[in-house]
C-alpha cells in the first residue's frame, strides 16, 4: 500500500510525499481515511461492550433473583454474588450502557467515522482542513473511551445515576456507591469526549465550507455532507453547554460549591449547600441532550439518503426539501429541550411553550419520511445489505417518531414520563435508526474503507435477524410502558404487592423482550465476523461497486494520500443523476459535464 | 467454572464453523465467478418478499400485543383529570397507529413492489412541489389539532388548586414516603431542613420549640459527638491525640456546624410563633396514604436527599420531588379502592405511589400504598385517629404558653403529639471535663450507636 502511495505521489509531486512509518501511518495518522477507520474500530469495541451490558441487565429483568452463570461470568462474585447481580451494579450497567451507546457509539462512532471518511471524499478535498486536529480529535476520543471503559472495573463501581446523571444523586457519594470515583471518571471522560467532539466538529465545518472542489456548490453536495455539516454545527453550539454542566457538577462534588445542591440531608449528614437548583443541571444537560438526539440521527439520515438513492437507482426525491428539513430539524432541536422536564417542577407555562415547539419537529421529520418513501416509488431497488438497513431505518424512524407525538404532549407525558414507553420511544427512533444508518454506512462504504467487499449473504442474515430482534425488543416495551412500568427498576415483582395482573404482564413481556435481545445480540456476531473476516480475506472490490455518482467512487481503490492521484476532480452536476433519461447507463457521475441543453436535476 | 469453559468453547467453535462456511462460500463464488457487489435477481426477489413477510409479522405482532396487553396494565383512570388525559391519549393513539400502519405499509409495499426487474428502468422523478406541499400541510394541520387539545388539557391540569382542596405534603427520602396532612386548619406547617431531627422531627417542621431544640442539639447535644461544644472541647484539649487528617476533618465539621448554627439563630430571630399551630395540627402518616373520593387534593412534594418522582400511575399523576424546592400537583381521585377492586376483579388490588426517578439502589422498592375511601369511611378514619381530649382544646406546655387548636380533638398522629413523644432529653449542666468523661463512657457503652471516626483514636 505504501508503495502505491509512493507511486501515486509521482503524479503530483507538489503534494510532498514520503515513506510513512508504521506509527505515523496506523497510529498517529493524520490521514482522514485512517482516522475514520480508527473511530470505527474504537466505536465497534465500545458498542460490543454496551450491548453486552444490556444483555446482562436484561437477564436480571426477565429472571429477577435467579442465578445466572452468564451474569456471574462477567460480573464475578463482587458484583453478582451467587450469579445474581447487585442492585447498585444493575444501575451501573444501565448508566454505562446508555452513555456508551449515545456518546461513544452513536456520536463518536457514527459522526466520527463517516464525517471523517466522507467529507473530504465527497466534496473533493485532499484531506481535512487540519489533519493534526483531526488526529487529536481521535486520540481524545480514544482516551475518553478508555476512561469510560476502565470505570467499569473500579472497586466502587461505575457511575450509577443514569446516563443523564441528574444531581444530587450524581453529586453525592453518600447516596449511591457509583457516585464516588465512578462518577468522577465519568465526568472526566465526558469532558475529554466533548473536547474531541468540538475539535472534530470545527474541522468538519471548516472543511465543508472551504475545501469543496471546483464546481461543488452547496446545492450540489450529497445529503450526507449536508447532514454531517449541520450535525457539526449542532455539536459546536451544544456540547460546550454540556461541558459547563459537567464542570459545575465537578465543582459541586470537589469544591463544595452549590450550583445544583440545596437543603440536603443524606445519610444523616446535613449539607450546608443552599440555593442551588437541580433543575439548572437539567436545563443545561438537555440543552445539549436534545440536539444530541439529532447529532445522532442526522448523520444516519444522511447516510441512508445516499444509500436509498443509489440502490433505488433514482434521484432522492425533493433534494431541496431534504436540505430544508435538515436545517429545520437542526434549528428546532435547540428550542425543544425542556420537553424532557414537563414534570420536574418547571413552570407549567414554560411546558406549554415546549409542547408547541416540540410538535413542530414532526413536520420536517414527516417530510423526510415521505421523501424517502417516494424515492422508493417506481424505483429499481437493488437489495444490498446497506439498502436493507436503510429501509429498516425509515421504518424505525416512523415507528419511533410517532410515539414522540404522545411524549411531546405534556398532558399525556404526565402518566408515561420515565416509564418504559419513553425507553421504547427513544430506542426505536434514535437508537435503532442511528444504528441501522450506521450499519448501512458500513456495508455501503466498506469497499471504500478497506478495498474489500463484505459478504452479502451474511449481511442479509445480519439484517433480518437484527430487525426482527430489534422490533421484538422494543415493540413489547411500549406496552410495558403504557402499563406504567417505571424505567430503571431492578425488579418488577414489586407489582405483585398491589397489582398482580399488571405485574404478571410485565414479567411475561420482559421475558419476551430479553429473548429477542439475546437473539439480536447473537445476530451482531454475524456482523462482527463478516466485518473482520472481510477486512482480512474479503474479495477485492472494484472502484465503483454500487455504481454511485458521488466523488468518492472516482478515487482509486488503494488509498493514496491526498485521495486523488493527479488533479482534483471538477463537479458539473448534482449527486443524484440516477436513471436520467437520455443516458445509456443508469447513473451519471458528478464529474461528467452537462450535455448541451441538459438541465440539472433539481 | 465448567459452564464458563463451555460458554467459551461454544463461542470459539461457532467462529471456527462460520469461518469454514465462509471458505466454502468463497470457493464456490470463485468457481461461479460471482462478484460480491452484483446482487442477483434471486437475492433481490428474496429480500423483497422478506420485506412483505416482515411487514405482515410487524403488523400482526402489533395487533396481537394490542389485543392481549393494550389495556391490561393501564386500566381506567381513577381521577377526574386522568379521564381527560386518557381520552386525549386514546385519540392520539388512534392517530399515530393510523400513521404507523399507513406509512409502514407504503414503505414495505414499495420496497416489495419496486424491486429491480431486469429491463425496467427506474423513473427519473426528482421532485414535485405539489406533493411536497401536501405532506407538509397535512401533518401541520393534524399537529395543530393535537397541540390545541393537548394544551387545553395541560392547562386545566396544572392550574393552581382551589381553596377547598386539601393540602397534603408528600415527603420523600431514600427509600420511602411520608405523608403530612395539613390538619384542621388546612395549612401545612412551615419547615426548614436544618431543623431535621431523625427521631422527633424527621420532617423538619418549624415551630418555636423545634428551633430551640435544633439549636441546642447543634451546640450541645446529649451524646452528640458532632455538637459544636464537643468539637471545640476536643480540639482545644491539649491531651487529645489525633493525626492531622482527623484534626482537619474535625475542623471542617466544626466550621460547617458554625455556619449552620448562625443560620439557626437567624431563623429563631425571624420566627413568628403564631404559625406554630399550623405545624402542630399536621398529621403525619407513614404506611398508607388515605384519600377521600371526589375530594380535590393539592399535593406538595418535598425531598430530603436526591430527586425522586411521585408517581401515582392509576391517577395519571406524576411530579418530581426536588431537594430545595416544593413542587405541586392537584388532582381529584374519583374511584374508591373498593370500586376499583371490583372493576379489576382483583381483591388484592391497591392504588400505589411509586418512585419514578432513579434515586439509588433500592429505588424500585420505594413505594407507599394509597387507599381511596368513600366519604363515610374517610370520616371514620379521621375520627378514629382523632380522639377528643374532653376539654375542647389542646394545651402545649411550653414555658407556660398555651396553644389552642380549632377543634377539641387531638390527632394521635398530629405533630404536636408525636413531637412530644420523641422530645430530646436535655443534659444537666456539667463542667467541661466531666462532660467529656461522661461522653466517653457513654460512647463506649453504646458502641453499637453511630460513633464517629474520631473516637477510634
Amino acid at each position: 500500500m505504501a508503495a502505491v502511495a509512493h507511486d501515486a505521489s509521482g503524479h503530483h509531486d507538489d503534494h510532498g510525499h514520503h515513506e510513512e512509518s508504521f506509527v505515523s501511518k496506523y497510529i498517529f495518522s493524520q490521514d482522514h481515511k485512517m482516522i475514520a477507520k480508527q473511530f470505527l474500530m474504537t466505536a465497534i469495541f465500545m458498542g460490543v461492550v454496551a450491548m453486552l451490558l444490556s444483555i446482562l441487565f436484561r437477564i436480571q429483568l426477565a429472571w429477577p433473583g435467579e442465578s445466572s452463570d452468564f451474569v456471574s461470568f462477567f460480573l464475578g462474585d463482587t458484583w453478582a454474588p451467587g450469579g445474581v447481580m447487585k442492585e447498585d451494579m444493575y444501575l451501573g450497567l444501565v448508566t454505562i450502557h446508555g452513555t456508551i451507546m449515545v456518546f461513544f457509539l452513536l456520536t463518536g462512532g457514527l459522526s466520527g467515522t463517516f464525517s471523517n471518511l466522507l467529507i473530504p471524499l465527497q466534496i473533493g478535498a485532499r484531506d481535512m482542513a487540519s489533519g493534526f486536529l483531526n488526529m487529536l480529535s481521535f486520540w481524545f476520543f480514544f482516551v475518553s473511551s478508555l476512561i469510560m471503559f476502565g470505570s467499569l472495573f473500579i472497586e466502587t463501581g461505575p457511575a450509577m445515576a443514569g446516563w443523564t446523571i441528574y444531581p444530587p444523586l450524581s453529586a453525592l457519594p453518600q447516596a449511591i456507591s457509583g457516585s464516588g470515583l465512578g462518577m468522577t471518571l465519568w465526568l472526566f471522560s465526558m469532558a475529554i469526549f466533548i473536547a474531541s467532539s468540538l475539535i472534530g466538529s470545527l474541522n468538519y465545518i471548516v472543511t465543508v465550507l472551504n475545501l469543496r472542489t471546483k464546481g461543488m456548490t452547496m446545492t450540489r453536495l450529497p445529503l450526507t455532507i449536508w447532514a454531517f455539516f449541520v450535525t457539526a454545527i449542532l455539536g459546536v453550539l451544544s456540547f460546550p453547554v454540556l461541558l459547563s454542566a459537567v464542570v459545575l457538577l465537578i465543582m459541586d462534588r470537589l469544591a463544595g460549591t452549590s450550583f445544583y445542591l440545596s437543603d440536603i440531608i443524606v445519610n444523616g449528614e446535613m449539607l450546608t449547600q443552599h440555593g442551588g437548583s437541580p433543575l439548572l443541571f437539567q436545563h443545561l444537560f438537555w440543552f445539549l441532550g436534545h440536539p444530541e438526539v439529532y447529532i445522532v440521527l442526522l448523520p444516519a439520515l444522511g447516510l441512508s439518503s445516499e444509500v436509498i438513492a443509489t440502490n433505488s437507482r433514482k434521484p432522492i426525491f425533493g433534494y431541496r426539501a431534504m436540505i430544508g428539513s435538515i436545517l429545520a430539524i437542526g434549528f428546532l432541536s435547540f428550542i425543544v429541550w425542556a420537553h424532557h422536564m414537563f414534570i420536574t417542577g418547571m413552570n407549567p407555562f414554560l411546558g406549554s411553550v415546549f409542547v408547541f415547539t416540540t410538535l413542530l419537529i414532526a413536520i420536517p421529520s414527516a417530510v423526510k419520511v415521505f421523501n424517502y418513501i417516494t424515492t422508493l416509488w417506481k424505483g429499481s431497488i437493488i437489495y444490498t445489505p446497506a439498502m436493507l438497513f436503510a429501509i429498516g431505518l425509515v421504518s424505525t424512524f416512523i415507528t419511533g417518531g410517532v410515539t414522540g407525538i404522545i411524549l411531546a404532549d405534556a398532558a399525556l407525558d404526565i402518566a408515561i414520563h420515565d416509564t418504559y414507553f419513553v425507553v421504547a420511544h427513544f430506542h426505536v427512533v434514535m437508537g435503532l435508526s442511528a444504528v441501522f444508518g450506521m450499519f448501512a454506512g458500513v456495508y455501503h462504504w466498506f469497499p471504500k474503507m478497506f478495498g474489500k467487499m463484505m459478504n452479502t449473504r451474511l449481511g442479509y442474515a445480519h439484517f433480518w435477524v437484527t430487525i426482527v430482534g430489534a422490533y421484538g425488543v422494543f415493540f413489547p416495551m411500549h406496552f410495558v410502558g403504557i402499563a406504567g412500568a417505571p424505567r430503571r427498576y431492578y425488579d418488577y415483582t414489586v407489582y405483585n404487592d398491589f397489582d398482580a395482573a399488571a405485574g404478571e404482564m410485565m414479567m411475561d413481556l420482559n421475558v419476551i423482550i430479553t429473548m429477542f435481545a439475546i437473539l439480536a445480540a447473537v445476530g451482531q456476531l454475524l456482523f462482527l465476523f463478516n466485518f473482520f473476516y472481510s477486512i482480512a480475506r474479503g474479495p477485492k472490490t472494484v472502484q465503483n461497486p454500487w455504481s454511485g455518482t458521488t466523488l468518492e467512487w472516482t478515487t482509486p481503490v488503494e488509498h493514496v494520500h491526498g485521495n486523488w492521484p493527479g488533479e482534483l476532480p471538477t463537479v458539473h452536476r448534482w449527486p443524484y443523476d440516477y436513471s436520467k433519461p437520455g443516458y445509456d447507463v443508469d447513473f451519471v457521475p458528478q464529474i461528467v459535464p452537462l450535455r448541451e441543453g441538459e438541465e440539472e436535476g433539481h | 467454572m465448567v459452564t464458563k469453559l463451555v460458554i467459551l468453547l461454544v463461542i470459539v467453535l461457532g467462529v471456527v464453523a462460520l469461518a469454514q462456511l465462509m471458505r466454502v462460500y468463497e470457493l464456490s463464488s470463485k468457481l461461479t465467478k460471482k462478484v460480491e457487489s452484483d446482487i442477483s435477481n434471486r437475492d433481490n426477489r428474496f429480500n423483497a418478499k422478506m420485506m412483505m413477510a416482515f411487514m405482515v409479522l410487524l403488523f400482526g405482532g402489533f395487533i396481537w400485543l394490542m389485543l392481549k396487553y393494550g389495556w391490561t396494565g393501564r386500566g381506567m383512570a381513577a381521577s377526574v383529570h386522568g379521564r381527560e388525559t386518557d381520552w386525549l391519549m386514546d385519540l392520539n393513539l388512534i392517530i399515530i397507529i393510523a400513521v404507523f400502519f399507513l406509512t409502514n405499509a407504503l414503505l414495505f409495499g414499495f420496497a416489495y413492489k419496486y424491486v429491480k426487474k431486469p429491463g425496467v428502468p427506474a423513473l427519473y422523478y426528482p421532485h414535485n412541489n405539489k406533493l411536497e406541499m401536501i405532506w407538509t400541510v397535512v401533518p401541520a394541520v393534524v399537529l395543530a389539532v393535537i397541540i390545541i387539545l393537548g394544551l387545553r388539557v395541560w392547562n386545566t391540569t396544572t392550574d393552581p388548586a382551589g381553596k377547598e382542596a386539601i393540602r397534603v405534603e408528600l415527603f420523600s427520602k431514600q427509600f420511602d414516603w411520608t405523608a403530612r396532612y395539613s390538619g384542621m386548619d388546612n395549612k401545612l406547617g412551615r419547615f426548614d431542613y436544618k431543623l431535621t431531627h431523625e427521631e422527633n422531627n424527621p420532617l423538619a417542621l418549624m415551630t418555636t420549640e423545634t428551633i430551640d431544640s435544633a439549636i441546642l442539639y447543634m451546640e450541645d447535644g446529649y451524646l452528640n459527638t458532632k455538637s459544636i461544644h464537643y468539637l471545640e472541647t476536643t480540639l482545644n484539649d491539649p491531651n487529645t491525640v489525633m493525626n492531622s487528617e482527623d484534626r482537619d476533618l474535625m475542623m471542617v465539621e466544626l466550621s460547617r456546624r458554625e455556619r449552620l448554627i448562625r443560620m439557626l439563630y437567624q431563623m429563631k430571630k425571624r420566627h413568628d410563633d403564631k404559625i406554630d399551630t399550623n405545624a402542630y395540627d399536621d398529621i403525619i402518616q407513614t404506611d398508607t396514604l388515605y384519600l377521600c373520593v371526589d375530594q380535590e387534593y393539592e399535593m406538595n412534594f418535598r425531598s430530603k436527599d436526591v430527586i425522586h418522582s411521585a408517581y401515582f400511575p392509576h391517577f395519571r399523576v406524576q411530579m418530581n420531588t426536588v431537594p430545595g424546592m416544593t413542587t405541586r400537583f392537584k388532582f381529584t381521585p374519583d374511584v374508591t379502592t373498593e370500586e376499583m377492586k371490583k372493576i379489576k376483579g382483583d381483591e388484592n388490588f391497591n392504588y400505589i405511589l411509586m418512585c419514578n426517578k432513579i434515586c439509588g439502589g433500592a429505588h424500585y422498592k420505594m413505594k407507599m400504598l394509597v387507599e381511596v375511601l368513600d366519604a363515610k369511611t374517610y370520616d371514620e378514619w379521621m375520627n378514629g385517629v382523632y380522639r377528643k381530649d374532653g376539654k375542647g382544646k389542646f394545651v402545649l406546655d411550653n414555658e407556660g404558653k398555651k396553644i389552642l387548636l380549632k377543634r377539641g380533638k387531638v390527632h394521635e398522629a398530629t405533630f404536636a403529639h408525636t413531637y412530644k413523644k420523641g422530645k430530646d432529653v436535655l443534659l444537666p449542666t456539667r463542667t467541661q471535663s466531666e462532660e467529656l468523661e461522661a461522653l466517653k463512657v457513654e460512647l463506649v457503652e453504646k458502641a453499637n450507636l453511630d460513633i464517629p471516626s474520631i473516637d477510634a483514636n
